[in-house]
């Protein structure tokens, strides 16, 4: 069984002023091989954390998640991570980036070489090995991430935001190539982001998380994902279901966002 | 010859520069006042006429200009100075340069000081009535001594025939001096002074041949008169000399006068020597009259018409030796801005601007010169090489105790008296250099220590600065263990510390090499720290997550990241390091630019100071362009990650 599993999971800050918040209480989920999982939700509602969690950049304050029956307690090759700027080293060039994770596990030079011309030709950058990584537009850029994660062979792929700071066009590119990868690749990836429409069209399954505490709000299994490995995206997005889920989920975090705004003041 | 090309050059190219700016003026853009889009670009033209205008100005204002094309101008002017220094004398005894006669003026002074010291006594509570009324006698008799030098019934026959007989030489002098084939050389001595001008060299640094060989003079500005006007001048000044001697012996002193003062002197004598030891204010007073009676007997004075004759031909000689400067003059004028050629005494020298602002061919010339391994400065080369053995540095590599923790003793003699050497004896001699290997050369002299000294310490401020930098920037008990030391030491100027640790470690390599080691070290530390610091915490989790150990993502991620102000801080601190060496070379030293300087300086050796001031110029250029070309190349992501 290669599934993620959170059991109870509990995550309590405490900020320096002696507040204590709950970012993550009691969540239980289930995430088998192969599954895309898109989260959503207002801003401090966890999202992040739970990421952070799962990446092993934190512990969970209480509660277990386990990968593959192993619990997380540290970051790992098994779960690869994109970030939402990429986090490239700009001292390197795109191969060499690609390169890194393999070359920190010492590979045969010669071995790696091709595989990364591979991944490279995989999320469309064939020729820009030997290109510096500033020289790249955002896409671009997030195309060396995601090849450089994916190197790796990880399990579980985890994904903060990856598209939040692309353009419009470039987002919609970088989306198919998601679904591409998933299609081909069979991984498991959570993905998080901010954006409704990219939640619907890229999850399999959505989370809705609400804040304070984090919790999941609403559960939703999605056929988009499935449909858009065949179909154009925008063509999905003009699905009659489409624009109702669409509605549906924007009017629960506009309350949320409400509820907080209320509490607030 | 040279200094004449250059200077044409400069006029040309300054001309061509600005004649092309111009026309580039009209063809660029202009949309608004400053609105041209190229308007910091320069321009080479611009740099050409900028730098032209800097060696035009250090040219005309070192005198290099004049002696380019009056190479004999100095000579001649030295001459005409030695007659100024002769005359000055005696036409300050005339209202010439001065607005009174001397007598006059000095009369004037004398009457003054008695008045002060008449003031004084009739005020003074320590002297009674009695010794107030004798010391106002004193002060009578003393004024009444100038009355019988300035009547001219009183003046001496003897007298007014020696004025005469002076007047007299002045005016033949005058006169001789106007004619053409004056001062009337013979081809022998022509011959002898040319000899003695060729070996006493030119004005500035020149070489000069003599007897077997050619030797370096740096002579400032030849004294023995190379031109016939030259010469002119200089035979009036030793004349003039020897008038003004005659001169100033003369003394008016008729019977009436040497009389008074011999009584009043015996007066005063026998009065000072009745004053018991209680009365000593009145004594001084007394002592002090006799001086300004002193005073009055040695200084010429005349009646005031006695001396009218001589005056006028004076005057008369003064115009003359004018008028022969001719165009002289003007040469000294424009050429010499700021001061001109002075003697005193035997010699000439140059006083102005041109003192501290040396010529730059005698700059070049003497460049040249030091540059020369057998020259250099202090017997040290600026920069040369030297065959060393390979084998004094492998002993001065190895530490010695390697032998002494060997096994056995050290070879004692025999009683034959011969030294068997043993294998502990031999591995002495290896740690201790002393075998023969083969050579290879190594830079030595003034600039190499230098640069070895901020170069050390560099390494030195590197090697320990950046892994301490990089720990306290990602560990918090280190910036807080370490920050109180750096921080404590770091704000004081390193100069401050100079004079301790170089009394501590001493005046060679060693305390300057600590020393900016200490430079570079605070300054490594700390942009180590903010590279590690600045390190984005995406980054690190990325290559954690890549499967980086900490180690691997100290290397690969926290150590290249922190580059740019790594080498930034290596910029700053050799700019930090070149400032101080050179002042800690000053405060002691025995090698080194700063030395040189410092040196120099000592002995006013102007040319040496700006050759001292151009080579850390030029060196401080060189690491910056050095560094900012390794800058470029090792981090071109730097602002665009």
């Amino acid at each position: 069984m290669s599934d993620l599993i959170s059991q109870n999971l509990n995550m309590i800050f405490k900020t320096p002023k002696g507040e204590t918040v709950h970012a993550l209480k009691d969540l239980n989920f289930t995430l088998k091989k192969g599954e895309l999982l898109t989260v959503l939700g207002p801003s401090g509602c966890g999202k992040t954390t739970l990421l952070n969690i799962t990446a092993g950049f934190i512990r969970p304050t209480s509660g277990v998640i386990t990968l593959n029956n192993k619990e997380i307690d540290g970051p790992g090759v098994e779960r690869g991570m994109v970030f939402q700027q990429g986090a490239l080293f700009e001292w390197l060039t795109v191969a060499e980036n690609v390169n890194f994770g393999l070359r920190m596990k010492k590979e045969d030079p010669i071995q790696t070489a091709k595989k990364v011309d591979e991944w490279l030709e995989i999320v469309g950058l064939q020729g820009f090995g030997n290109t510096p990584t500033y020289q790249l537009s955002g896409g671009m850029q997030q195309r060396v991430a995601l090849a450089r994660c994916l190197i790796n062979d990880p399990d579980l792929i985890l994904m903060d935001e990856p598209l939040g700071a692309l353009d419009a066009l470039t987002r919609e590119k970088m989306q198919s190539l998601v679904l591409k990868i998933w299609k081909e690749t069979g991984k498991t990836i959570i993905l998080i982001t901010h954006s409704v429409e990219e939640a619907l069209l890229l999850g399999e399954r959505l989370y809705v998380m609400a804040p304070r505490p984090g919790r999941i709000h609403k559960e939703y299994n999605l056929p988009f994902a499935s449909m858009g490995l065949k179909e154009d995206l925008r063509e999905i997005k003009k699905n009659k279901d489409f624009s109702t889920k669409r509605e549906e989920i924007l009017e629960m975090i506009w309350n949320m966002e409400e509820e907080i705004m209320g509490k607030d003041i | 010859m040279l200094t004449q090309i250059i200077t044409f050059l400069i006029f040309v190219a300054v001309i061509g520069c600005i004649l092309y700016g111009r026309r580039l003026i009209k063809t660029e853009k202009v949309d608004a006042v400053f609105g041209n889009p190229e308007r910091a670009l320069g321009g080479t033209h611009w740099v050409i006429v900028g730098s032209s205008f800097l060696l035009l100005v250090w040219l005309y204002y070192s005198w290099d200009i004049a002696k380019g094309f009056y190479p004999k101008s100095a000579n001649e002017l030295c001459q005409v100075a030695k007659v100024n220094d002769s005359l000055l004398g005696l036409k300050y005894q005339f209202p010439i340069e001065e607005r009174e006669f001397k007598s006059t003026s000095q009369i004037k002074k004398e009457n003054k000081n008695l008045n002060l010291i008449l003031n004084e006594i009739q005020n003074s509570q320590e002297i009674d009535n009695q010794q107030k009324t004798v010391l106002a006698g004193f002060i009578k008799k003393t004024n009444q001594l100038i009355p019988l030098l300035t009547n001219e019934d009183l003046i001496e026959n003897e007298t007014k025939q020696k004025i005469n007989d002076i007047t007299g030489k002045i005016n033949l002098l005058t006169e001789n001096f106007q004619k053409p084939d004056y001062p009337f050389e013979t081809e022998q001595e022509l011959n002898e002074r040319l000899k003695a001008v060729s070996e006493e060299g030119g004005w500035g640094i020149v070489k000069v041949q003599s007897g077997t060989g050619s030797i370096e003079n740096t002579m400032e500005v030849p004294l023995i008169p190379a031109t016939d006007r030259g010469l002119k001048f200089h035979t009036a000044a030793q004349e003039l000399n020897l008038i003004s001697d005659e001169f100033f012996k003369l003394r008016n002193h008729n019977p009436q006068f040497k009389t008074q003062i011999k009584q009043l002197k015996d007066d005063i004598k026998s009065y000072r020597k009745d004053l018991s030891d209680s009365e000593e204010v009145a004594s001084t007073y007394a002592k002090n009259i006799v001086k300004i009676a002193r005073r009055i007997e040695f200084a010429s004075i005349y009646p005031p018409n006695a001396l009218n004759k001589m005056q006028n031909a004076i005057i008369k000689f003064d115009n003359a030796q004018i008028k022969a400067q001719g165009g002289l003059r003007f040469i000294d004028i424009l050429l010499f801005p700021a001061g001109t050629i002075v003697a005193s005494g035997p010699s000439c020298s140059e006083q102005g601007s041109g003192r501290w602002l040396p010529k730059p061919s005698d700059t070049f010339n003497k460049f040249i010169l030091m540059s020369k391994p057998s020259v250099g400065y202090k017997d040290i080369p600026l920069l040369w090489i030297d065959m060393v053995d390979v084998s004094k540095m492998i002993g001065f590599i190895l530490p010695d105790w390697i032998a002494d923790i060997l096994p056995g003793e050290y070879p004692v003699h025999t009683k034959d008296g011969i030294v068997k050497e043993n294998f502990k004896g031999n591995v002495l001699k290896v740690v201790t250099g002393d075998f023969k290997l083969f050579k290879i050369p190594v830079p030595y002299g003034h600039i190499w220590d230098s640069f070895l000294r901020v170069f050390l310490g560099l390494v030195f401020g590197i090697i320990i600065g950046v892994p301490l930098g990089l720990f306290m920037g990602l560990n918090r008990f280190a910036k807080g263990f370490f920050d109180p030391l750096i921080e404590l030491y770091r704000p004081v100027p390193p100069l401050a510390w100079a004079p301790l640790i170089i009394s501590v470690l001493g005046i060679d390599n060693t305390g300057k090499v600590f020393l900016l080691f200490m430079v570079s070290l605070s300054i490594m530390i700390i942009s180590a720290r903010a590279g590690a610091s600045g390190t984005q915490l995406s980054k690190i989790h990325a290559a954690h997550s890549l499967g980086a150990s900490k180690r691997q993502i100290l290397r690969h991620v926290i150590f290249p990241n922190s580059l740019p102000e790594i080498l930034t801080g290596i910029r700053v601190a050799v700019g930090m390091c070149w400032g101080t060496l050179v002042a800690a070379e000053f405060l002691a030293g025995t090698t080194g630019i700063g030395f040189v300087e410092n040196v120099a300086k000592k002995y006013f050796q102007y040319e040496v100071i700006w050759i001292t001031i151009f080579i850390m110029g030029m060196l401080g250029l060189l690491f910056d362009i050095t560094l900012r070309k390794i800058i470029d190349k090792t981090i071109p992501w730097r602002g665009k990650g």
